[in-house]
């Protein structure tokens, strides 16, 4: 860890450079009116968005055409933004279908399907001369911006009506998406087949000539030919699979020997609590709604001093009510893993969206001073290996983990090879207790061996009050000061475990980026289409305690740059703080929206600018 | 078993010459005693106050958690191991103030745990403050006017809440305070025994002499099981009912509700992942599946 400036820190005479004082400028973005509409390869990435009101069948076409694009070979993407409503509003999710790995947001729209009013001006600014919009006039109403696109006019519901029911609407927006992009029409009509079966007969029919009906529609129009997909695709994507952010974290719980859960639902962590009570029995793994945050963080701890492996899932404003029982894991030393998913605050701001901006409230919650150790998936496969070793290092070190997703890491997904639960192996840090046991025995490492009741014949006494090495309450106030340090030192011994940051790009670079948590995507895929040899990325998966080899990365480089979903530049205090350097810029996103890619490269090109 | 089996040693207790907590906690210790309950399989559980102290004083498990919150903790602990004796130790404002919410929904949870309230309707620790369950009239440094709020009835809403045991004692009367301690124990699923406690140093109204003036023994013509004759009984103020207010024997617990009890007996920390299980849930993420 690096330790504050003042104590440990980087000091000339050590050999580290000073810190650099230097202004940071922030750039703080919130419009979400970003994007130059220009336009990287079509027929190899190919941008469709989904927008519609709540409830309407976004994300039956959604599950469908990603499905669908993946068993024909393709690579896909999604992620969706979406009003605090169960019915109306305006919701879209975009769709990326490429013949290369793609995992982030982009702002350019070649392809839009809208299936309400209101849709269009929805998203009026994403839309460019070249985006094709397929859709009822008639729903969509005589917008202005659909005169500076490809508009065509496909009656979904008419065609719908005419084979049976206007519901098989969004099976023929399904086949027309798929005329246009030229997958093959095996592929549809198999994949639409498989998907409706164990439905009656005449459902599965209806559905299949829906879909015919849509694809022939679009094969029928002056389409452009430039949204045809390439030839080249993947058979091996059909082994592939498609899991969202919630659904890696989720998985990752079960391989980590999560068999306790409970929270209270609160978006956008709620996914998680739903995927592991769809799947508590079968693995043995009791799942509790609670009453309230304050009562799910008690039991988590209560759940782990009888020896279980818990879960709290929530979001800030939950995590809030949390602070006072997360105190009491740190004076218990206690193990506890907390997925907090972010979304705009404060109190309610914007619950269905996605920011970065509980950074700080997480390193530093809860009174009096403790360990903690804090983890930010980037990829969905970190979202997995991440939430394992959370359990791992909550049991080992006796401290709280934290799992610090977002919004838009949870609802996004993409195709990933595959995840191996074996890689991290379960090893329980419970003893059998012998009489004499104490709990807080002190040890060079702060580490005193854990029991649990029932286990052995000691007796396992914890006391949120100072306490003694038996665990019994004491005001001895030199006692006081070894317990503190005691406590200290697990941060100290989890420091070995810190997970490095992820260095991509050229190692003698020149630009440094940093980003943490869900941006690791968009801001690799944005550096990759700048093409620059003398920039690289640096992406944190563990925010806290920083590792040691932050000064190193910075230090290295001429100028950095932090990409932060926050208006303040959170993991950049962090680091000014810790490490006593000053980044450079800033590049902040707090509009409630997804970062694209887009904007990243906008703002790398600003940056050469500035900086050439 | 003696009860001398719970006993601490040389301890330093924390509470006032004279207090109610003295003979609560001996009779506590009398009734695991009798029970014959192996020391190393109890947990008790506490919140923060002077009652919240006991667990420290009996050779048990501990754990002493925060202010009100008692319950949560508790509700895990038997809820991951079964085959521990769970008892929550706690004051008025420790369960009917700070962690009145948990008191609602842990009844309804329905957890195998007993749950023993020091009532002596005042705040001790924090210096003579009102509780939730002070007379109204009651007059303190901070209520200085005396007390203007309904006191909360804790029988009255277990039993609204169909609390499968709700019984009340007097520090005053050990003997019946034991049985009624022995038999909440027994009881499979939440317990509540309410125990009248006088505090001699913050509270002049509700004395030993007044709680004897103020407390009459439920006889036998009271039937446990009829929950709306319970409810009477609970919500008598004049002079409060000692004795098993309400029964109810025919509740599932919390923890057979969990369903992870069904096929094994074993508490969690002695279960693994099903590693080949969890290989077959991915697999239905392919994308093909």
């Amino acid at each position: 860890m690096i330790m504050a400036v003042g104590a440990a820190g980087p000091r000339a005479e050590d050999g580290i450079p000073p810190p650099v004082i230097c202004s940071r400028i922030y750039r703080r973005e919130n419009g979400g009116r970003m994007g130059d509409g220009k336009q990287p390869g079509r027929k190899d990435d190919i941008s469709i968005v989904l927008c519609g009101e709540a409830g309407q069948g976004v994300q039956t076409v959604e599950f469908l055409l990603t499905r669908l694009l993946a068993l024909a070979g393709y690579h896909v993407f999604a992620t969706k933004e979406y009003m605090s409503r169960i019915r109306g509003g305006a919701n879209s999710t975009t769709i990326r279908v490429s013949n290369r790995r793609v995992s982030a947001y982009v702002h350019r729209m070649d392809i839009l399907i809208p299936l309400s009013k209101g849709a269009v001006e929805h998203v009026a600014t994403r839309i460019s001369a070249d985006t094709v919009v397929l859709g009822e006039r008639d729903v969509v109403g005589d917008v202005p911006a659909l005169k500076s696109c490809k508009f065509f006019n496909v009656e979904f519901t008419q065609v719908a009506s005419d084979i049976g029911n206007k519901i098989y609407s969004n099976t023929v927006a399904v086949g027309a998406l798929a005329g246009l992009l030229g997958v093959e029409v095996e592929h549809l009509s198999g994949y639409v087949r498989r998907f409706f079966a164990g439905k009656p007969e005449n459902v599965v029919q209806d559905n299949s000539r829906a879909a015919d009906a849509g694809y022939k529609i679009a094969v029928g129009l002056d389409l452009p030919k430039d949204l045809r997909l390439g030839a080249e695709t993947d058979a091996r994507i059909k082994s592939e699979l498609l899991v969202n952010g919630a659904e890696a974290v989720g998985l990752g719980a079960i391989a980590g020997g999560c068999n306790y859960v409970c929270s209270y639902p609160m978006s956008p962590s709620t996914p998680v609590l739903v995927f592991l009570a769809q799947h508590g029995r079968e693995f043995g793994i009791i799942v509790e709604q609670v009453e309230d945050e304050i009562a799910a963080m008690n039991m988590a701890i209560g759940a782990w001093y009888a020896g279980a492996r818990a879960l709290v899932t929530t979001s800030g404003g939950g995590f809030a009510l949390m602070a006072e029982g997360l105190s009491l894991a740190g004076m218990l030393e206690s193990p506890v893993v907390v997925h907090l998913a972010q979304r705009p605050g404060p109190a309610t701001g914007l619950p269905t969206r996605t920011e970065q901006a509980d950074l700080q409230f997480v390193l530093n919650a809860g009174h009096g001073e403790f360990p903690r150790i804090i983890l930010a998936p980037g990829t969905l496969e970190d979202g997995f290996y991440l939430t394992q070793k959370a359990f791992h290092l909550a049991d080992k070190y006796q401290v709280p983990v934290f799992i610090l997703t977002d919004q838009h890491y949870i609802d996004s997904y993409y195709n990933i090879p595959g995840l191996d639960p074996g890689r991290v192996k379960v090893h329980k840090h419970i003893i059998e207790t012998s009489k004499g046991y104490r709990r807080y025995e002190f040890a060079e490492d702060g580490l005193s061996p854990r029991g649990v009741p029932g286990y052995g014949d000691g007796f396992v006494v914890v006391d949120s009050d100072e306490h003694d090495e038996e665990g019994h309450i004491t005001e001895d106030l030199d006692l006081r000061v070894q317990m503190v340090d005691k406590r200290l030192a697990k941060g100290e011994a989890a420091e070995e475990d810190i997970v490095p940051p992820e260095l991509v790009g050229p190692e003698d670079y020149k630009n440094l980026v940093i980003c943490w948590g869900s941006t690791y995507p968009v801001v690799k895929e944005g550096l990759a289409r700048v093409g620059r040899d003398d920039t690289a990325m640096l992406h944190y998966k563990q925010v806290w305690p920083l590792h040691e080899r932050t000064i190193d990365y910075l230090a290295q480089a001429d100028r950095t740059l932090i990409v932060e979903g926050n208006a303040t530049g959170q993991f950049a205090d962090m680091i000014a703080l810790y490490a006593g350097i000053d980044i450079d810029e800033g590049f902040f996103k707090y509009n409630g929206l997804s970062f694209g890619v887009e904007e990243i490269v906008n703002r790398l090109r600003d940056l050469m600018k500035d900086g050439a | 078993m003696e009860a001398k089996a719970f006993d601490m040693g040389p301890t330093d207790v924390a509470w006032c010459p004279g207090c109610g907590n003295y003979p609560i906690l001996k009779t506590v210790k009398e009734a695991l005693a009798e029970l014959a309950v192996d020391p190393t399989r109890v947990v008790m559980v506490s919140g923060i106050g002077q009652a919240a102290k006991t667990p420290h004083y009996v050779k048990t498990h501990v754990f002493n958690g925060l202010h009100g919150r008692a319950l949560s903790p508790a509700t895990a602990i038997k809820a991951c191991n079964p085959h521990l004796t769970v008892i929550v130790e706690s004051g008025d404002g420790d369960m009917y103030g700070e962690g009145g919410n948990h008191f609602i929904h842990t009844i309804r949870r329905n957890p195998d745990i007993t749950c023993f309230v020091h009532d002596n309707m005042v705040y001790g620790l924090t210096k003579g403050q009102a509780s939730p369950t002070s007379r109204v009239g009651f007059k303190t440094p901070v209520q200085v006017a005396g007390v203007c709020a309904e006191p909360f009835n804790p029988l009255a809403v277990a039993i609204a809440l169909d609390a499968g045991f709700v019984a009340r004692a007097s520090a005053q009367d050990r003997q019946q305070m034991k049985e009624l301690m022995k038999r909440a124990v027994a009881h499979k699923g939440f317990a509540l025994l309410d125990i009248l406690q006088p505090c001699v140093t913050y509270n002049k109204l509700n004395t030993y002499q007044w709680f004897k003036e103020h407390t009459y023994y439920l006889d036998e013509s009271h039937d446990p099981h009829d929950r709306a004759r319970a409810f009477e009984k609970a919500i008598e103020s004049d002079r409060l009912p000692l004795g098993v207010f309400y029964v109810n024997p025919h509740k599932s617990t919390f923890e057979d509700n969990t369903g992870v009890y069904q096929q094994d007996q074993r508490p969690l920390y002695e279960r693994d992942v099903d590693f080949d299980k969890l290989q077959e849930l991915i697999r239905t993420f392919e994308t093909g599946a």
